[in-house]
């Protein structure tokens, strides 16, 4: 083959290479924190933490594939993790006693988080994808309140007749005495089995990883850019742009599914509140993703865990808490973005380090 | 039988009448100039071959096939591929990469095999590679195969906007002021390189240019708009000496 051919081959090779990179690096985390724990070391704290790092990752990388690769702005992220969380937690509250065998029903539970929220993700898309930059963000906001609220006054009862909905209250549902209630209004879901391990958690990121990191660089991938890059000229050499904006968008809700069902099945008592569901949380997984640096998977990643443990570990500092939080993330800003620091991490011994954090996929081509 | 016959094709923006009964024929594998001062409706034209504005009037037959009113996909699927006048690159990503969406829809896997990193996935990634390959040495681009499109100089740029419109196997290509922006040297080089892809990849080519020296040295035949109108149409040595034409250009 010739020098050019092999080029191309070892470009090719490159985003193996980045994968194999990143899945080590969370490997040797998780290996390091199974370690603490089984020798005592890790506080209680830092415990409670690893699975919520898992799920706030797969939301960040799974927003990246809407916001950093497919270049449309959403703001109803955590709306998709609030589907998942419900869906999920439901089925394996249905199921509880049909289904023992806790693999199986765990996994069903993923699955069908993953669908519907890929089902709504297609939906809306349907609907707004249309719309662009601002109008799009705006339209993705409403609806994850909508969801949230809609939630928040559904109740749906269980008995050997079937399902039985309504929007008004438990008595309303008319559930015979062998029946239960599942979903409780604002109350939600209590008593969902507690599947999520931190083992778990990490073996989803990683396929999270794997499954946004194969798509970016495959056909799909490559046509999902040229819509980012530029949509006229991607129709102007055939590319369906509905068929691949609709693609990223479900994929990137579904993922966002998956965080849902872990989260749910994390917690004892799952309610949809404008703190775990709300516009809030989609800001904030928004932030992992534009420090993570848009289009590069891995940073979102790091950005992800950096910022779930940082106000943990700032509480100490009472009222002024957010406002480090704040400067820490301007600080993580400009070291990600300005140009001198970009030129200082590139010439610098460690740039090692740095260039692993830095690696960017929109640009590593 | 033609290649592409246009039929008083128009299209009116407000009150003005940017393209008026727009008439052309041309013949499969013939080189095509469509020149006219500023303004004078060329790009529109094309705008309104390749399906980003439909016509108010008047119908296209590629191939005896009718792709008035088509999207812009479905144009391109038909075999129409264009470049535009400011360029239009996939900008964050790498020269090899835009010439591989071009080859999009001529080598296809499954998304699912794409993820899943199934064999059919290597094997077509190899093939576009290669074929990517081969249109970018064509144009002399294949060392700056990793490079990002927008480090490109413009030259260069323009040039690799027409192998990814080639790269889409088109029967028709449509180039809107290819050699604007390059210096004669480059010039005398696209020159060349669009007349030797014409014959390499036996494609019809209708291009515009204000660069009388490439539309005299290549184009077999002219067609001259003025005002959305015909103004004249046929061989450059009786276009370029017709009288109303040298008016056109040069004013009053
Ligand atoms: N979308 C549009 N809306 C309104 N007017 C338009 C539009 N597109 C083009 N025009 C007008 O139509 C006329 C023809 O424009 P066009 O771009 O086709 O000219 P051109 O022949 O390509 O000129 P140039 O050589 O400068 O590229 C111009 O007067 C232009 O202002
Ligand atoms: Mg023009």
């Amino acid at each position: 083959m010739n020098k050019t051919g092999l080029n191309s081959m070892n470009k090719f090779n490159k985003s193996t290479i980045n994968n194999i990179i990143t899945i080590a690096l969370i490997i040797v985390v998780y290996v390091i924190c199974q370690i603490l724990i089984s020798t005592g070391v890790m506080s209680n704290l830092l415990q409670g933490l690893l699975v919520p790092i898992c799920y706030y990752s797969i939301l960040a990388v799974s927003l990246n594939l809407t916001v950093g690769i497919l270049g449309e702005l959403s703001l109803g992220h955590a709306g998709f993790m609030c589907i998942g969380a419900f869906t999920g937690a439901f089925f394996s509250k249905c199921t509880a006693t049909i289904l023992p065998n806790v693999f199986l029903r765990f996994t069903l539970a993923i699955i069908i988080g993953a669908l519907s929220a890929a089902l709504l993700g297609a939906l809306i898309g349907v609907a707004v994808l249309r719309l662009r930059g601002d109008y799009l963000a705006i339209v993705t906001l409403a609806f994850g309140e909508i969801i949230k609220n809609v939630i928040n006054v559904l109740y749906i009862g269980l008995d050997s007749k079937g399902f039985h909905f309504s929007m008004k209250d438990t008595v309303s549902l008319n559930l015979l005495d062998d029946g239960q209630v599942i979903l409780k209004g604002a109350q939600g879901i209590s008593g969902t089995p507690q599947n999520t391990s931190f083992t778990i958690a990490v073996l989803l990121l990683i396929i999270t990883y794997l499954l946004i990191s194969n798509l970016i660089h495959s056909r799909s991938g490559r046509a999902i850019m040229a819509i980012r890059d530029n949509r006229i000229a991607a129709e102007s050499v055939g590319i369906d742009i509905t068929k691949f904006k609709l693609l990223a968008f479900s994929i990137s809700a579904a993922m966002a599914g998956v965080a849902g069902v872990l989260y749910s099945h994390n917690i004892s008592s799952l309610t949809a509140t404008p703190k775990n569901f709300g516009y809030n949380q989609s800001i904030m997984i928004l932030v992992f993703v534009v420090l993570g640096g848009m289009g590069n998977i891995r940073g979102s990643i790091i950005a992800a865990a950096v910022l779930t443990l940082l106000p943990e570990y700032l509480r100490f500092m009472q009222d002024y808490r957010m406002l480090i939080y704040a400067i820490v993330l301007i600080v993580m800003m400009i070291f990600n973005w300005n140009p001198t620091c970009v030129t200082w991490r590139k010439n610098h011994p460690i740039k090692g380090i740095f260039s692993l954090l830095s690696n960017k996929t929109k640009k590593e081509a | 039988m033609a290649m592409l016959s246009v039929n008083n094709l128009g299209i009116s923006f407000g009150g003005l009448r940017a393209v008026d009964s727009f008439n052309i024929t041309i013949e499969k594998g013939e080189l095509y100039g469509l020149i006219g001062p500023n303004g004078a409706g060329k790009t529109t034209a094309f705008n309104l071959l390749t399906g980003v504005y439909k016509p108010d009037t008047g119908r296209v037959l590629l191939d005896d096939v009718n792709i008035t009113g088509l999207s812009t996909i479905e144009i391109n699927k038909a075999g129409v591929a264009r470049t535009f006048q400011n360029i239009r690159l996939f900008r964050n990503m790498s020269v090899l990469d835009n010439v591989k969406i071009g080859l999009h829809n001529n080598y296809k896997y499954s998304t699912t095999s794409g993820i899943l990193r199934l064999p059919t996935f290597f094997k077509t990634e190899r093939q576009m590679n290669e074929s990517a390959f081969d249109i970018l040495k064509v144009f002399g681009l294949d060392k700056e195969a990793n490079f990002l499109s927008a480090n490109l100089p413009y030259g260069k740029q323009r040039k690799l906007e027409i192998a990814r419109a080639l790269a889409t196997n088109p029967k028709l290509l449509l180039l809107d002021e290819p050699a604007a922006g390059m210096n004669p040297a480059e010039t005398d080089e696209l020159m060349e390189t669009i007349t030797l892809i014409r014959n390499k990849y036996n494609v019809t080519i209708l291009l515009i240019e204000h660069d009388m020296k490439l539309v005299a040295g290549i184009c077999e035949k002219i067609f001259v708009l003025n005002f959305g109108q015909q103004l004249a149409n046929g061989l450059p040595s009786d276009v370029l000496n017709n009288p109303e034409v040298i008016k056109a250009y040069l004013g009053e």
